[in-house]
């Protein structure tokens, strides 16, 4: 397969009318161009779209963070005056989310509503939907939900433990299985090796909590049935094509019984990509043939969205006497909470970002993807990586401390160069992180010393 | 318990709306008189993104029964400007790219124009402590409170001008 570096120079020829443009807007500021609607209030946000005769959706929600259901009973919501519909798993048609198999990834693990069991706290079993929000809100909490506690699972080293619990029973163990193996692995060199010949070791734990996106505009939807029997989708979603799809694979109808009209995020921060409230909202709308908004309270989005996943790494370095890492070896364990999500692919991100934008020649990484009785967790801003690079510049510094190295030299010291190969067996290309460091050290006022001063990331200097 | 008739001035317009118990003035002002620039972020007035002006303070809407306001003179971001002139604040706020996603912005407009209607001059301390109750979740403080603070030099500047 060709690479980037082969390839033929890129053909403009199509261009060439607008290369005679301008092309003066780099380096300019150029309004906002939706800043004159955030200004006037004429912004249309999902939630200032109304229609007559919509009803509200509100979820009952699991009080355990791992139990059995032994039984519902909606007959006290049901009787509720003004309730609609009370809507359960029987309700709908493909009870699984595919957010993933959308992009490849195995197996289906999380139900739209609950079904035989809950797996965290907030989990929805039972919606409802009213003539008002009141009597929703009030109609969810009369639904009496018997449970059987099963041990809860809140640790991700607990999770691993061969006789703990099983979490997640579309997996069969509490971690995502990677192509056969029970973690994202990455081996690189000789690890043990380069442990050998190292006159120094360091080895530290790095434990994230949870992060919540928390926008200011809650996680909601807006679902019209038409004349033409498609369903109209206002969403604040980030991503307007998972949701159709996602929405249509659990509806199990054609995409274009669809509309989705989105783009307009009251902050979303990763949280507002997982698709957890229109496949419901359009089932509601379907079965009451009425405009239905369904919109988390602020305690919903704090408890039941998504965070960025609780991440353990654990980095042991082998580090020469002048500050070289020539061996890295890498554990980390990625808090997904009861269902994959984004977790899987975030898990892969971290492991190939272990290294850092560091030229490592020995490198062992296992990532895991753990399952536990906590709130799933998703995407939220280079999710994956965020985490890692705290722990990995932290590294960095107490090492500079510890053998009395300028932080910023251990790093130019270390710092990958054009060319060089990455751990996960990627070239690096256009670096440029040597001469950053440089400009940022000039930037500062401190001094670099002369073999610093000389690196480069397009050559590597004689040593 | 009945619903009640409630009189408002809203953006000098005199508004009148039946109310059932437990309506808040936001949802009076979205749902009874389909005025939405003021916004639901958390119902429990920890976010300033409802924030509307009631007899010239700033207050959180979702907070207000709106019986309590009954008689009362409310602006909203609606009656900010006038006909497509916008008034220095939101040219301020456009200019200074003071918006991000723009769901705190009309809260943040309200509580800079009380502000700036009682205190022409502010310092940046002032305008700080003005907006602390409005949440700007994608952190754009900083360049929300020079907007505020461009605005009202440029109110001044024009206000010295017409006195020449």
């Amino acid at each position: 397969m060709a690479t980037t570096k082969h390839m033929s120079p890129i053909d403009t020829g199509y261009f060439s009318d607008e290369r005679a443009a301008a092309f003066d807007v780099v380096g300019t500021p150029a309004p906002r161009s939706d800043a004159r609607g955030h200004v006037t209030g004429q912004t249309q946000y999902f939630e200032d779209v109304a229609y007559p005769g919509m009803a509200h959706l509100k979820m009952h929600r699991s009080a355990r963070h791992h139990a059995l259901v032994k039984g519902v009973d909606t007959s006290a919501a049901e009787t509720t005056p003004g309730v609609l519909r009370v809507i359960t798993h029987r309700d709908v048609p493909n009870n699984w989310y595919t957010i993933l198999r959308l992009i490849g990834v195995q197996p289906d693990d999380e139900p739209v509503l609950a079904e035989d069991r809950v797996l965290y706290l907030g989990e929805p079993i039972v919606a409802v939907v009213a003539e008002t929000e009141a009597i929703a809100r009030e109609a969810a909490a009369k639904v009496r939900v018997d449970y059987e506690d099963l041990p809860a699972v809140l640790d991700v080293e607990e999770a691993l433990k061969p006789e703990t619990i099983v979490v997640n029973p579309k997996h069969g163990h509490n971690y995502f299985t990677y192509e056969g193996h029970h973690c994202r692995r990455i081996r690189f060199g000789d690890v043990e090796r380069g442990f050998a010949e190292a006159p120094h070791r360091f080895t530290h734990t790095y434990q994230s909590a949870p992060i919540e996106h928390a926008p200011v505009e809650p996680t909601g939807c807006v679902v019209k049935p038409e004349a033409d029997v498609r369903l109209k989708i206002h969403s604040d979603t980030q991503a307007c094509y998972f949701t159709l799809d996602n929405t249509a694979l659990i509806l199990g109808v054609p995409f274009n019984r669809l509309r989705v009209i989105g783009g307009t995020v009251g902050g979303g921060f990763g949280g507002k990509v997982d698709v957890m409230v229109e496949p419901i909202a359009c089932i509601a709308a379907q079965l009451t043939n009425r405009p239905v908004k369904y919109v988390y309270e602020r305690a919903e989005e704090m408890q039941v969205s998504s965070p960025r996943a609780a991440e353990r790494i654990t980095i042991d370095d082998g580090v020469t006497d002048d500050g070289r890492i020539i061996a890295r070896k890498v554990t980390i364990l990625v808090d997904a909470g009861a269902y994959s999500r984004h977790s899987p692919y975030g898990t892969t991100k971290a492991a190939a970002h272990m290294p850092g934008p560091y030229t490592i020649p020995n490198v062992w990484v296992d990532a895991h993807c753990v399952y536990t009785n906590r709130t799933p967790s998703s995407a939220m801003r280079g999710f994956g990586v965020t985490i890692a690079d705290f722990a990995l510049e932290s590294q960095m510094d107490r090492i500079a401390r510890a053998l009395d190295i300028d932080p910023i030299v251990i790093r130019l010291r270390n710092a990958y160069r054009d060319g060089d190969m990455k751990a996960h067996r990627k070239e690096v290309e256009g670096a440029a992180l040597v001469e950053v460091m440089q400009k940022a050290a000039d930037l500062v006022g401190h001094d670099l010393p002369a073999d610093c001063r000389a690196m480069s990331s397009t050559h590597r200097e004689a040593r | 318990m009945r619903s009640q008739v409630i009189n408002l001035t809203v953006n000098g317009t005199e508004r009148e709306l039946l109310a059932k118990p437990g309506t808040t003035l936001l949802g009076a002002l979205r749902d009874g008189l389909g005025l939405t620039a003021a916004k639901r972020g958390c119902a429990q007035g920890g976010c300033g993104a409802c924030t509307v002006v009631v007899n010239g303070a700033a207050v959180p809407s979702c907070l207000i029964p709106v019986e309590v306001a009954d008689g009362a003179t409310v602006e909203t971001l609606e009656g900010m400007a006038s006909g497509q002139h916008l008034t220095p604040l939101q040219q301020a706020f456009v200019d200074g790219f003071a918006t991000q996603c723009g769901f705190c912005t009309s809260g943040m407009l309200m509580s800079a124009s009380a502000l700036l209607a009682e205190n022409p001059a502010p310092t940046r301390d002032e305008v700080a402590v003005a907006i602390s109750g409005n949440v700007c979740r994608c952190t754009g403080y900083a360049a929300i409170i020079d907007a505020i603070l461009d605005a009202a030099d440029r109110t001044r500047a024009v206000g010295s001008a017409a006195a020449d």
